[in-house]
């Protein structure tokens, strides 16, 4: 559905009286599969607004090129924008106006005619549940009602990709879950979602795949319990009562264990898959006759992929 | 006919728009309706016009194009909120045409540049003003060269600066001068009249006061409309261009 090689973008600045170029992206490869849940992750400044703002064609790449929806970016971006829709990062909709207004007027400017949009407007407002609302000004919606008109306006014509820039971005908990069940949905109804977030759970609850970005770069890519499993596997930890160099020679013989260290209390190993280690490791350690006092297991979390691949944690970042 | 649709669509919208907070084709009228209640009476000694009748046919007309001056120059404004709500954004995204999205803007613009004019003409009625209706509409389509061209020019220089602090001394900067050198006011002499000359809104108001004074045929009025339309087009397609381009 989108695939992308080399796209760069760099920005000039004036910064007092010296001009400053900012290299936004630099040389992103991707490749998204139909109707996918596609995560970019990334602190504040990454790229990633830059590069969605390109696949959008709101502004030229400097270099690489583009396939969206079967659309050449530089070729055709009038035909990719017929194919996607895109929701901006800072909200899209006008104070004076109602969530009908501007959804009719948006898929109006698709070229759909006066009935159809109408009718197209009823149905987003439902599956937006902002019918209770929708005949009021936007400036009187709270900030998620509001989020939802814009989610709402960039699926309006149904487009075969669309592009969520930090959907979630100022909600409450509540709303976030409703804004995951809405864009699962789209990907029910065979949508290809394009989504930046900052959050590790949403992008590990909602996506199928994520690519990492860091200055510029993609640093990670793969579904994310494979960027998990990259990092270190998983890390199970035995609590045991005495006994402990006996365990740690009789487990570090074991293929299934990629390293093993003796901690307080006992041992922690690392392995590949701590679903299938662990049943290995009890009965290793059962017939041994060790008495086993408790086993943990735990799986590296998206923070721990960040800080590999970047040196930082997202959270301080 | 995608144009067009599309014109026809963005303008629908900013009239909604328009009609829903009126209070601004208002306040674009109070200067010039100042103007004819404060600074009219003035005239007739100033100018030692035979009758008061005579002073308005010299005013009035003048007063309509700094109406549509004023009126217009300063809409870029209304394109910066836009651009900051991210409107423009989002209909940048779609296919819709981009001289449309700036075509619309304009005739909206015109549209309420014309009700304000036709407000202003039938109020300067009991000062003595008299006119030939057809005489009228060639003025008001004159007006209407000046609202788009302005008016695009406007749209063109806020996609270009985007903020408020830039378009407000750049456009300030450029209408006070642009007034002063119309002879709007005054009859222009001297080396201003020179000057002025160079000021094609000068060349308006001159055509203008012909039409007024029932003188269509009058050379003022043709060339008027030549040099507008010219300016028109060129910036149409400058502001058009911008359009199309403006990136962030
Ligand atoms: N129009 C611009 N002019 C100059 N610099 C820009 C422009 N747009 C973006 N940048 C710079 O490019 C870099 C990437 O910005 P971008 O908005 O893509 O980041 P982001 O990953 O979306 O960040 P955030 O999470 O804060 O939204 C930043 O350093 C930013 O300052
Ligand atoms: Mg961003």
């Amino acid at each position: 559905m989108i695939e992308t090689k080399g796209l760069r973008k760099s920005f000039r600045s004036r910064q007092g009286r010296e001009t400053k170029t900012v290299e936004a992206v630099r040389g992103v490869d991707l490749y998204v599969g139909e109707g996918e849940i596609f995560g970019f992750l990334g602190p504040n400044g990454a790229g990633k607004t830059t590069t969605l703002r390109m696949l959008a064609t709101l502004i030229e790449p400097d270099g690489g090129e583009a396939t969206i929806a079967g659309a050449d970016l530089r070729r055709d971006p009038g035909e990719v924008r017929r194919r996607i829709g895109y929701v901006a990062q800072g909200g899209s909709t006008w104070d004076e106006v109602s969530a009908r207004e501007e959804l009719v007027l948006h898929a109006r400017m698709y070229g759909i005619g006066k009935a159809d949009a109408q009718r197209r407007a009823v149905r987003a407002l439902e599956a937006f549940q902002l019918t209770e609302f929708a005949d009021r000004k936007c400036k009187t919606y709270s900030g998620g009602q509001r989020r939802r008109v814009d989610i709402a306006l960039g699926v309006i014509h149904d487009p075969k990709v669309v592009f969520l820039d930090e959907p979630t971005t100022g909600l409450d908990p509540q709303s976030r879950a409703h804004m995951w069940d809405e864009i699962r949905r789209l990907r029910s109804e065979g949508v290809t979602v394009f989504v930046t977030t900052h959050y590790l759970e949403e992008a590990d609850a909602l996506c199928d795949r994520l690519a990492i970005m860091d200055y510029g770069e993609i640093v990670a890519e793969g579904t994310p319990d494979e960027l998990k499993r990259e990092v270190a596997g998983d890390v199970v930890t035995v609590g045991l009562n005495g006994s402990t160099p006996e365990a740690a020679q009789l487990l570090d013989s074991e293929a299934y264990v990629n390293k093993l260290e003796t901690v307080e209390g006992g041992l922690r190993l690392y392995v590949d898959q701590g679903a299938t280690a662990i049943p290995q490791i009890l009965r290793k350690i059962d017939g041994a006759g060790i008495h086993l006092g408790t086993i943990e297991l735990h799986r590296p979390s998206l923070d721990d992929v960040f800080l590999e691949k970047t040196g930082r944690s997202l959270r301080e970042s | 006919m995608k144009l067009l649709r599309d014109t026809w669509l963005i303008f629908q919208r900013q009239m909604l728009l328009v009609l829903r907070n009126p209070v601004w084709v208002v306040i674009g009228i109070l200067q010039p309706l100042y103007f004819l209640l404060l600074f009219g009476p003035l005239l007739k000694d100033a100018l030692n016009a035979p009758t008061t009748a005579d002073a308005y046919r010299f005013f009035v007309p003048g007063l309509l194009v700094m109406l549509a001056m004023f009126g217009s120059m300063f809409v870029g404004f209304g394109l910066i909120a836009e651009l900051r709500a991210g409107v423009i954004e989002r209909s940048r995204v779609t296919p819709v045409s981009r001289l449309a999205l700036m075509l619309g803007r304009s005739l909206r613009d015109v549209a309420t540049l014309i009700v304000q004019a036709a407000l202003i003409t039938v109020l300067a009625i009991p000062f003595g003003l008299t006119v030939r209706v057809g005489d009228v509409l060639l003025a008001y389509l004159m007006l209407g060269l000046i609202g788009v061209m302005l008016s695009a020019a406007s749209n063109a220089l806020a996609l270009k600066l985007r903020s408020e602090d830039a378009l407000a001394p750049l456009m300030n900067g450029v209408a006070q001068p642009l007034l002063l050198l119309s002879g709007i006011l005054l009859p222009l002499t001297g080396w201003v009249a020179t000057v002025a000359d160079f000021n094609p809104f000068s060349w308006a108001v001159d055509a203008s006061r012909a039409l007024f004074a029932g003188d269509p045929g009058d050379s003022s009025v043709w060339q008027a409309l030549l040099i507008l339309g010219t300016l028109t087009v060129l910036t149409l397609f400058w502001s058009a261009r911008s359009f199309a381009r403006s990136v962030r």
